[in-house]
């Protein structure tokens, strides 16, 4: 029954000069909750419109199970989708769009119904099954179209960015119940979002594109912990990863950024770093208060140049060999601006990444060690 | 604004709209006045006689007339509404080699004042027998570029997200036509409905050249025979006249005002 | 094309997609769009170039090209006293009505855009002319012009002043066609320019009112800029329809007195339809044919540059 989607070499061109999607090939495993994400632009969507066969492809194979299906119309793919917009049929009911495409399929007038109020229920929509769309909250639109994609028991659901259009809250309440449904139905889903926080808390696998090209692909822990690039370092996390170039003297196996701050690198890195221009990328988490506790570290003072307090943490910006900063501590901080505050670095902690390439050479390692020794000062 | 202005626009409103409206109201009078009243200028009728209303009837088959205009009204309406439409899919859900320039065509035909084609128009409906049919008096106004242009508007403030989910639903072109595009371009089609409608039942011209007998001859027509039959005209029989033909079309106006303004400045603007 | 039509969807990796395939779309567009072309050819694209054709013959009873003539028929026009009078009325009277038709709808729209309790009352009664044939119309007028028992000549004779021959005076009769011409028109521009008043964004006008702007000032920097689309289509629109005015005249005036009131449509009609004369009426049609394509050029072209999009 779950079939799984494999891309082979996926390009696109509208003009025949310009890829706006080159040689995509990736294997969407059967059951699986699949997120593009990516900044706009990026080729996601397109993508998606590919698999459901809205949008021609140019070059390459799309499979469903075993079967090619670049040629097939959409409605033969076995698949549902949702947008962005809801794509609701305004001159209908709500019950009537949902059983729309199954009305289409000639499915019987009980099955239908039986499938309706189950889906209705499932996204607790009884109530409303008479209304016109128009009629509906943002939120409950959304649950029309996802009781749309559900009665049609297809094993593949896309959803194009079906979260955007909601306010925070209901977005966060969403993203669960997305997820326990996909995992209650045991469908394959291929989501697409700009949102890194729905990437990371609702992927089981995650696909970050970047002008049309794969950055990497993984579990969103994983891609968090091991960045394959300093696009995807700053693309997923919040506040992004600071990157700064730095200078590198192998002989003395010292990284340097800008005089400010110097690092020296392990003996065990030492051969991967040979020869090689280097960024340096540390997430604002993992720099410190200095306590004074930790050895191996790097230890400084900087000038706080703002401050966000969240409650639960505190950002704060400062400079620091030419470029601005951020860092994240836990709990409530008094901060002001111009306080100089002391701070550490552990070299555990850093990313090391080619200048040139772009390829990550040495990811934090036993970073979770980092994040829990915190002390709140209030 | 104060009670001041309010006032003074009030009566500036009232003052126009009598001043517009004079016409009608005045004729609306005539039409139950007897001559002898007319003679002698009255604006209100002794009593409200409906003698000019029986008399016109009397003297022209003006429920045939009435029924003509009704008939060629409206099949110039539901022409129009499916030529129109079926275009205006293809110009917006269709995408292919050549749609501007098509549509370019179709939009260089407003430029052509229908008058300047008249001529030839006349002859080919002379060549096909068509004088007094209601083929003759319809065909030409099924296809109109206005009322494509106006359905292309409003086509595309629909969601392509629509079209694509009708897609993976499994419709096909015509089912996505008939099933979505239509059903929710309701409003639209309403506009362009009464538009057609009003603007048929008012067309002078063309019914003139086409009609030499009373067959499918319409109202605007009759009301031209019943002003000039007579070498004395008897004024409150063709009011009369006038109040019968222009009822129906002011009832629509009055219905259809506030969709036929959203609706054409709508499909004139955007 | 043989070989295409019977090409099955290959599975290689790169499907030159056949030319059957390819054109699907046009094919079906072409289907949609089928009966509006056929009755455009019909019934526009066929009988203008008619047109043009039979305006270099002489013709017969039928209405068929009997003798080439050549440019004949033009210099006919050109040197024809009748024609210099039938384009010198209709410039007048596009002249007469156009201007004053716009001007009072828009004053009229203005008044019905303020929100006041009843306004859909004067609405109605503002566009109620649109629901009104030319016939219906032109057949009050006449009762209006009418020279001793017309309304006109009362309200004069009241002030003593002399009565006017309005539709038999030769001086008067192309300006009382154009005022009923105007009164007749005015539903449409009306209904059109509220419209656009509607569509302007009523924050524009919050905000001035924050920065204090007079009536005035806001309807001449806001609301008429705004509106000028509005205004643009609605100018074409109408300098269009007078060129095409038929019914008016022939109920009113029939073209007289002493062709005071030809105007080019009517001009037209009586020399084919009356005098059998296809060849410079087909001329005449010609000459109307490039009056209301440079108008629209002109139009678009000047408008390019005046009109605020939103």
């Amino acid at each position: 029954m779950l079939k799984k989607v494999e891309l082979l070499n996926i390009s696109k061109t509208y003009d025949r000069k310009q890829d706006v999607i080159s040689s995509i090939s990736v294997t969407i495993e059967p059951g699986e909750f699949f997120v593009l994400v990516g900044p706009s632009g990026c080729g996601k969507s397109t993508i998606l419109r590919m698999i459901a066969g809205l949008e021609d492809i140019t070059d390459g194979v799309i499979k469903i199970g075993e079967k090619e299906i670049n040629d097939l119309p959409p409605s033969k793919r076995d698949l549902s989708m949702v947008f962005q917009n809801y794509a609701l049929y305004p001159h209908l009911s709500v019950e009537e769009n949902i059983i729309f495409g199954l009305h289409v399929k000639k499915i019987s007038k009980s099955e239908r119904k039986k499938r309706c109020s189950e889906a209705a229920d499932m996204l607790g929509l009884g109530s409303y099954l008479q209304r016109k769309p128009r009629e509906l909250s943002g939120g409950q639109r959304q649950r029309v179209a996802l009781a749309r994609a559900i009665v049609n028991q297809s094993p593949i659901c896309l959803m194009d960015e079906p979260l955007s259009n909601l306010d925070a809250k209901l977005r966060a309440h969403m993203r669960s119940e997305i997820r326990q449904i996909q995992r209650h139905l045991g469908i394959t889903m291929i989501y697409v979002t700009h949102d890194q926080v729905e990437a990371m808390t609702m992927g089981d696998r995650m696909m970050i594109l970047h002008n049309g090209e794969i950055q990497q692909i993984g579990k969103p822990i994983d891609i968090y912990n091991r960045p394959a690039n300093p696009f995807v370092a700053t693309f997923i996390g919040s506040p992004p990863m600071n990157l700064v170039s730095c200078t590198n003297n192998w002989k003395t196996g010292e990284i340097n950024i800008n005089n400010h701050l110097r690092f020296f690198i392990k003996p065990e890195d030492q051969p991967a770093v040979r020869n090689r221009q280097l960024t340096v990328g540390i997430r604002p988490e993992h720099i410190l208060h200095s306590s004074n506790r930790l050895t191996n570290t790097i230890k400084m003072q900087v000038q706080v140049i703002n401050v966000e307090v969240l409650g639960t943490e505190t950002i704060f910006a400062f400079h620091l060999g030419g470029k601005e900063w951020l860092a994240k501590w836990n709990g409530q901080w008094r901060l002001s601006v111009n306080d100089i505050v002391p701070i550490e670095i552990d070299y555990n902690s850093i990313c090391l990444f080619d200048k040139k390439t772009g390829g990550l050479i040495k990811a934090p390692a036993k970073i979770e060690r980092h994040i829990i020794e915190q002390e709140v000062m209030i | 604004m104060n009670i001041r202005n309010k006032l003074l626009l009030y009566l500036l409103l009232f003052f126009s709209a009598f001043l517009l409206f004079f016409p009608i109201l005045y004729a609306f009078m005539i039409s139950f006045m007897s001559s002898d009243e007319i003679l002698h200028g009255k604006f209100f009728p002794a009593a409200f006689h409906l003698e000019n209303y029986l008399k016109v009837f009397d003297r022209l088959p003006l429920l045939k007339y009435l029924l003509n205009s009704f008939i060629v009204s409206t099949s110039v309406m539901i022409g129009q509404l499916i030529v129109c439409s079926m275009a205006a899919y293809a110009f917006v859900f269709i995408q292919f080699k050549g749609r501007n320039f098509i549509f370019f065509l179709f939009i260089s035909t407003m430029m052509i004042p229908w008058e300047a084609t008249m001529i030839p128009n006349f002859i080919t409906i002379l060549k096909l027998d068509w004088f007094n049919t209601y083929q003759g008096l319809t065909f030409p106004f099924f296809a109109a570029a206005f009322g494509t242009f106006l359905l292309r508007q409003n086509f595309l403030t629909i969601p392509k997200e629509l079209h694509e989910a009708s897609q993976i639903a499994g419709l096909n072109t015509v089912q996505f036509f008939i099933k979505v595009v239509l059903p929710v371009s309701k409003t639209s089609l309403v506009t362009l409905g009464v538009y057609s409608f009003l603007s048929t039942w008012n067309q002078y011209l063309w019914p003139l050249l086409v009609t030499t007998n009373d067959s499918v001859r319409t109202v605007q027509i009759g009301l031209k025979q019943l002003q000039t039959q007579e070498t004395a005209t008897d004024w409150g029989v063709v009011m009369a006249g006038v109040i019968v033909v222009i009822i129906p079309t002011l009832l629509l106006l009055f219905l259809g005002q506030k969709q036929l303004q959203k609706g054409l400045t709508q499909g004139a603007l955007k | 094309m043989k070989l295409a039509l019977h090409d099955t969807p290959n599975l290689s990796l790169n499907p030159k997609t056949s030319l059957w395939k390819q054109t699907q779309k046009a094919r079906v567009a072409f289907l949609y769009l089928l009966p509006s072309i056929l009755l455009f050819s019909v019934f526009i694209f066929y009988p203008m170039f008619k047109t043009i054709y039979l305006s270099f013959f002489l013709t017969d009873q039928q209405g068929e090209a009997a003798l080439f003539v050549g440019l004949d028929n033009y210099q006919d026009l050109l040197t024809s006293q009748s024609f210099h009078k039938s384009i010198k009325a209709t410039l007048l009277f596009v002249l007469y009505t156009v201007p004053a038709g716009i001007i009072i709808a828009l004053f009229l729209a203005l008044m019905a855009n303020e929100k006041l309790r009843g306004i859909g009352f004067f609405r109605v009664i503002y566009s109620s002319t649109m629901g009104i044939s030319v016939a219906a119309s032109s057949v009050v007028w006449l009762f209006l012009f009418h020279p001793s028992t017309g309304m006109f000549n009362r309200v004069l004779n009241l002030f003593g002043i002399a009565e006017i021959q309005w539709l038999l005076d030769p001086d008067w009769a192309l300006f009382s066609v154009s005022v009923s011409t105007i009164w007749l028109n005015l539903g449409f521009s009306f209904l059109i320019i509220l419209g656009g008043l509607q569509n302007i964004d009523e924050h524009l006008y919050e905000s001035a009112r924050i920065d204090g702007a007079s009536y005035w000032y806001q309807l001449r920097r806001i609301t008429i800029p705004m509106l000028s689309p509005t205004l643009f289509f609605i100018i074409t629109i109408s300098l269009i329809n007078s060129f095409q005015t038929f019914g008016q005249i022939d109920i009113l005036t029939k073209g007289g007195p002493s062709e005071s009131t030809n105007l080019i449509v009517y001009s037209i009609y009586k020399d084919a339809f009356i005098n059998y004369q296809f060849g410079t009426a087909s001329a005449q049609a010609v000459v109307l044919f490039i009056c209301v394509l440079l108008l629209t050029i002109l139009q678009f072209k000047l408008g390019e540059k005046k009109v605020h999009y939103q």
